[in-house]
């Protein structure tokens, strides 16, 4: 599968995050949820540039940073590839957990919670527990 | 240049004029490929470094080197206001037979969406500028030097424009040099900063780098030891301080974060002018 539409890079210039890190941060999303697995191509710096008008340097630090956590390669000539998954069962898009959690919401929206309450509640919950 | 790796390399550069030094004992290196951003207060010295770096001006100590072939586009945007679109594409066409792309340049004036019919005279400030962009690209240069590129377009123009750019550096490792008062605009663009005070460099590195050196400490600058002051807004022991950090910062962690682009540069700035808001 083409790494190119299941990783869609979204900068946000005001959240204080580094640029680099943010697409650190989203290719690892995309590992957990298993949107990209081992094999697959990331986008190349180029497509990554015409999409979001960030620096190409940025874009090869973060894979830089990528493949030193062993996550990704580069292939000379190719691109860059996934090299290991960071998805658990939990989160494939027929797990129970997921389901549970996809009922867990729709309370929550019944009882007129909004998504700013919804995440307040989740984060405290998490702290809790992790 | 020795090194394939440096585009830019400045040393001891200056340039006195009749009321005094323009720029002054200005040093520094950047790699090929990068983009910088060069931010100043007006009369800092930026559109005389360019200049100079250009060929176009010729110091009065130092000296300048640039890897391979070089593009400005000068703050006044030179363009023959009598030309069409059109008129302009082909005047670059014939001036630059060798090195010119011309579906390039067709490709970048249709992003652009400006009439090849439309006379230059015509044409708004946002839209010269970005045909003096195309002009200048289309050349292919190895290091393209702009003065104030952005100033005279809309935000949406600003982001196209910043875009375009980041693709040549993409598609052919061409080196950036834009002089900016917008520097909100760089964030995520520039990779390199290079900050003039009245000629003299002030700071100058990778951004990164730059930002990491630096934090932002709720406290007066009485609390902070030697780490070197660079701006403190508030009294001895209170307000906000921006800090050049050397070694560990001995003041609890929740009040201490790292500083956004804008925020370094103007520190910078303000701290030069003398004056803490």
């Amino acid at each position: 599968m083409e790494g190119l539409r299941l990783i869609d890079f979204r900068i946000d210039r005001r959240s204080g995050v580094a640029t680099y890190l943010q697409l650190v941060n989203q290719v690892k999303q995309a590992l957990r949820l298993g949107l990209v697995g081992p094999g697959d191509r990331l986008p190349t710096a180029k497509d990554v540039v015409a999409r979001t008008g960030i620096n190409p340097n940025t874009v090869l630090k973060a894979y830089r940073e990528l493949e030193r956590e062993g996550l990704v390669e580069p292939r000379p000539g190719l691109g860059t590839f996934v090299r290991r998954s960071l998805a658990t069962p939990g989160v494939a898009e027929d797990s129970p957990l997921r389901g549970d959690l996809l009922e867990w919401m729709d309370r929550a929206r019944q009882l007129g919670m909004g998504r700013e309450d919804v995440e307040a509640l989740f984060r405290a919950v998490l702290d809790q527990r992790f | 240049m020795s090194d394939p790796g440096v585009a830019v390399r400045a040393e001891g550069l200056g340039l006195r004029r009749r009321r005094g030094w323009a720029l002054r004992d200005c040093s520094f290196e950047l790699p090929a490929g990068s983009v910088t951003a060069l931010v100043g207060a007006n009369g800092a010295g930026k559109s005389t470094l360019l200049k100079i770096a250009a060929g176009l001006l010729r110091p009065s100590e130092g000296a300048v080197a640039t890897r391979g072939s070089v593009g400005f586009v000068a703050q006044d945007k030179p363009l023959y206001r009598g030309f069409t679109v059109a008129e302009m594409l082909r005047f670059g066409r014939v001036t630059n037979a060798e090195d010119w792309d011309d579906t390039y340049a067709r490709q970048l004036v249709g992003e652009a969406a400006l009439p090849l019919s439309a006379k230059v005279n015509r044409l708004s400030g946002g839209e010269r500028a970005r045909l003096a962009l195309v002009l200048a690209l289309a050349r292919r240069p190895d290091v393209l030097l702009l003065d104030e590129p952005l100033s005279e377009m809309d935000p949406v123009a600003r982001e196209d424009v910043l875009r375009t750019l980041m693709v040549a550096v993409a598609e052919t490792g061409v080196t950036v040099v834009l002089s900016t008062h917008v520097v909100s605009d760089l964030d995520g663009v520039c990779d390199h900063l290079l900050l003039l005070d009245r000629g003299v460099v002030q700071l100058a590195g990778e951004v990164e780098e730059l930002l990491d050196n630096h934090r932002v400490v709720l406290a007066g600058r009485g609390d902070l030891g030697d780490h070197q002051v660079i701006l403190g807004r508030g009294g001895e022991h209170r307000g906000t301080t921006l800090v050049r950090v050397t070694g560990e910062l001995d003041v609890p962690e929740e009040l201490v974060s790292a500083p956004g682009l804008e925020e370094l540069v103007i520190a910078y700035l303000r701290a030069n002018r003398g004056v803490a808001a």
